[in-house]
């Protein structure tokens, strides 16, 4: 990504320092390839850390399991098959992003914007099926505060719902910018931190649906 | 000897005095003025916390007092111990590693500088959120620093102080994540040429380390945190154990995230004090790699031991057992430390400056510190001994006999660097004497009122033996204490308005912050000396018997 708005900080002051010594060398810059660097790195750290955020929460809903108001309410009122199904349509708008950002590398961005449109078209159908999981059980009257089930299950796909959410914002933004001729390829950090971002989120929900609807 | 000369800089950093400065230092994205400004965040805390203990402190100067009463005196240890570690304690280090980590990299600025303002601003607002609690009608949190469940359940806590805490912890713990975030990228890319991973400064690598720390822990307290909001805020059960929850599940989560707080405390003093000791003693450290893997092991380890915290639950004797070791083992790498740190010191020529009082002084406490936790490694010991006094005198000992004199050092240190000036070393050798007095006074006894067996978090106390008179002295050693933090502060203004001079290179040290001028200009340096050993300052100054030359057949071993 070329940079097209050069952070002031960024840019040299020279000459503030008269130098002592001829032994003293200058500051190496290299910004545009630094700063993708720092932005790639930035998003891997940030998924790591969020990884043990939800790790906690993983964690804490197992550690529940075990009380039998939970096995019942998941055996009872949970629908296993038609989340599997929005699942699927989550794991493959993985794919359709990486499709996408495939095809940045070949400076194809026409296919970029395709392939993120079809992701967040994805992301947002996946957000509407658990949106009618939600209204399915506030009609059965399962709550955060009913029992330990509703408190551990809205807690646990709440927090990755608002996940996905934010990974939407984050697509329509890159969509938006991709749409403005903003990436040409091969690279951009921006794409790639978004990238990570959605796969992590992907792959969080893979793991939970699996504790909570599968074991 | 040949003198660096840097030129004192054009271009001043803001100041009060100028106009639109208020804004200028509001706005500021400057890895320095945000670094100044974590310090003083971390000071108006400190002040609100000193003056929080010192009104407990009255409280238990006689048995059977009614100063205070029991309400307001669980809101002030909670409201003490929660702002000591979250906002002053966690403030003052990443200020610390936000100020000097660019400089001693040899770089401009810290990667993210936006990123850099909005750690500091979430870490005040949440410091904020937590204190306008005395505001809201039913007061602050009284369910101590660790709000264990169901003390913090909305049963037992119906006032709204514990939904301050956790929305004020979450707040600051998101600004301490995005500062890691910051402050790994900083280190991992704006390395200056020559400035690989075995030639950084200690004090670099311990905040690098302490980063991953935050990384992992911070989440999981907030991830604690959110679900006790919910508990609190829709009535959810995740405490509650009458509707399923578990409250030994706060404990877990809190802990996990709690131990590693300690080492996340621990580990950039040690890197302070191994900045301040070689300087002063004019001798290299001594087993650099040593000090880094043991802090790294240190790191590792801290992740494995949070039970130790909670041996009295009565989670079963396979697991205590196991914990203890886990505890015992952390001691190996501490102790590698502490002998690198007197090694250092040894047949070198030392200059008892202020900052080297407390650096040596640091060993000597925190080493009575480590030791008092290892006695808690002991689960029988830690089954007689939880909840009492000797918990609060180690914790002491750790926080304030390690972090706080290592940051003491620190500031003595750096100030010429911050500033320009140079703080007075006849005040400084006062506040040492009598803040070292007081420090031991007050809590070398309260490791006996532990034994004699005062509980910790009560109000008032029987006048049983003994307890009357040794909570007297220690309420002296407080007061001791106290008065050596005013001399401190008058030391700090006076000095910054007539101070002596500091110049660029006050103690003759040898790396890279001392390359710059004091107080750095804006951009830091346009250049920088060739990094080709551990002490680039030395290798130039002494360019008949550089570092580098020493090492020369290791290090070729090692490029190949």
């Amino acid at each position: 990504m070329k940079n097209k708005h050069p952070n002031p900080l960024g840019a040299d002051r020279a000459d503030r320092l008269a130098v002592a010594s001829q032994q003293y060398v200058p500051i190496r810059r290299e910004l545009p390839e630094r700063a993708r660097r720092q932005y790639e790195l930035l998003i891997k750290f940030f998924v790591a850390s969020e990884s043990f955020f939800f790790m906690a929460l993983i964690i804490s809903y197992l550690y529940y399991r075990g009380v039998n108001q939970m096995i019942d309410m998941t055996d009872q009122v949970l629908n296993a098959q038609s989340t599997g199904m929005f699942t699927a349509l989550l794991v493959l708008s993985s794919g359709t992003l990486w499709w996408g950002r495939h095809h940045l590398e070949r400076q194809k961005p026409v296919r970029l914007a395709w392939g993120l449109a079809a992701t967040i078209a994805l992301g947002a159908v996946f957000l509407y099926g658990q949106g009618l999981e939600y209204a399915h059980l506030l009609r059965e009257n399962v709550t955060v505060d009913r029992n330990i089930f509703g408190s551990a299950f809205f807690t646990l796909t709440g927090f990755h719902a608002l996940h996905v959410f934010v990974g939407l914002i984050l697509l329509s933004i890159v969509l938006i910018l991709t749409l403005l001729g903003d990436f040409t390829g091969p690279r951009s950090a921006a794409v790639a931190a978004t990238e990570l971002y959605w796969h992590f989120v992907d792959v969080v929900w893979l793991i939970v649906f699996t504790v909570v609807y599968l074991i | 000897m040949e003198k660096v000369i840097v030129p004192e800089p054009h271009v001043p950093l803001p100041s009060g005095k100028t106009d639109r400065s208020l804004l200028q230092w509001m706005a500021s994205v400057d890895h320095k003025q945000l670094g100044i400004m974590y310090l003083l965040t971390a000071l108006l805390f400190f002040i609100a916390g000193g003056i929080e203990i010192l009104l407990i402190r009255i409280q238990l100067i006689t048995p059977d007092n009614t100063f205070l009463g029991p309400d307001l005196y669980n809101q002030l240890f909670t409201m003490h111990g929660t702002t000591m570690i979250f906002l002053v304690l966690m403030p003052t280090l990443i200020g610390l590693g936000v100020y000097l980590v660019p400089l001693m990299i040899g770089a401009n600025e810290m990667a993210f500088p936006r990123l850099n303002a909005f750690s500091l601003w979430m870490t005040l607002l949440g410091g904020l959120i937590l204190y306008f609690s005395f505001l809201d009608g039913g007061g602050a949190p009284a369910a101590g620093w660790f709000s264990y469940a169901p003390l913090s359940s909305s049963h037992y806590s119906s006032t709204k102080g514990v939904d301050y805490y956790c929305i004020g912890l979450i707040l600051t713990g998101i600004g301490s994540v995005t500062a890691a975030l910051n402050l790994v990228v900083t280190i991992l890319t704006l390395r200056i040429p020559g400035m690989d991973f075995r030639r950084l400064p200690v004090f670099v690598w311990m905040m690098f380390i302490t980063a991953f720390l935050i990384l992992a822990a911070f989440p999981v307290l907030n991830a604690g945190l959110v679900m006790l909001l919910i508990d609190r805020q829709l009535n959810a059960h995740f405490f509650s154990p009458a509707s399923g929850g578990s409250a030994i599940l706060w404990q877990h989560l809190f802990w996990a995230f709690g131990h590693p707080e300690v080492y996340i405390l621990a580990l950039p003093p040690f890197g302070i004090i191994s900045e301040v000791i070689p300087v002063f003693s004019r001798q290299p450290i001594f087993g650099y790699r040593f000090l880094i893997g043991s802090g790294i092991a240190i790191a590792l380890l801290a992740f494995g031991v949070w039970m130790h915290h909670m041996f009295a639950v009565g989670l079963g004797n396979p697991i205590n057992g196991f914990f203890a070791a886990g505890s015992m083992l952390i001691g190996i790498p501490t102790g590698i430390k502490v002998f690198n740190w007197i090694l250092t010191m040894r047949g070198g020529s030392i200059r008892f400056t202020t900052a080297m009082l407390f650096a040596a002084s640091f060993i000597v406490e925190f080493t009575i510190g480590g030791l008092s936790g290892i006695s808690f490694a002991l689960v029988p010991l830690d089954w007689q001994l939880t909840d009492t006094y000797y918990v609060v005198a180690h914790i002491h000992y750790v926080f304030l006999g390690g972090t706080l004199y290592a940051v003491f050092a620190g500031l003595f240190y750096w100030f010429p660097k911050i500033t320009g000036r140079k703080l007075s070393e006849r005040l400084g050798r006062i506040f040492f004497w009598l803040f070292f007095l007081g420090f031991n006074l007050t809590f070398m006894l309260q490791h006996v009122l532990g034994i004699l067996g005062m509980p910790r978090r009560v109000y008032t106390y029987p006048d049983l033996p003994y307890f009357g008179l040794l909570n007297l002295l220690s309420t002296v050693g407080a007061f001791l204490m106290a008065a050596s933090i005013g001399l401190f502060f008058w030391n700090i203004l006076t000095s910054l308005r007539k101070g002596e001079r500091a110049g660029d290179d006050p103690w003759n040290a040898w790396t890279l912050e001392w390359a710059s001028s004091s107080p750095p200009a804006l951009k830091n340096f346009d250049k920088v000396p060739p990094v080709r050993s551990l002490r680039p300052l030395w290798d130039l100054k002494h360019p008949e018997n550089p570092d580098w030359k020493n090492e020369k057949s290791k290090q070729t071993r090692n490029e190949k």
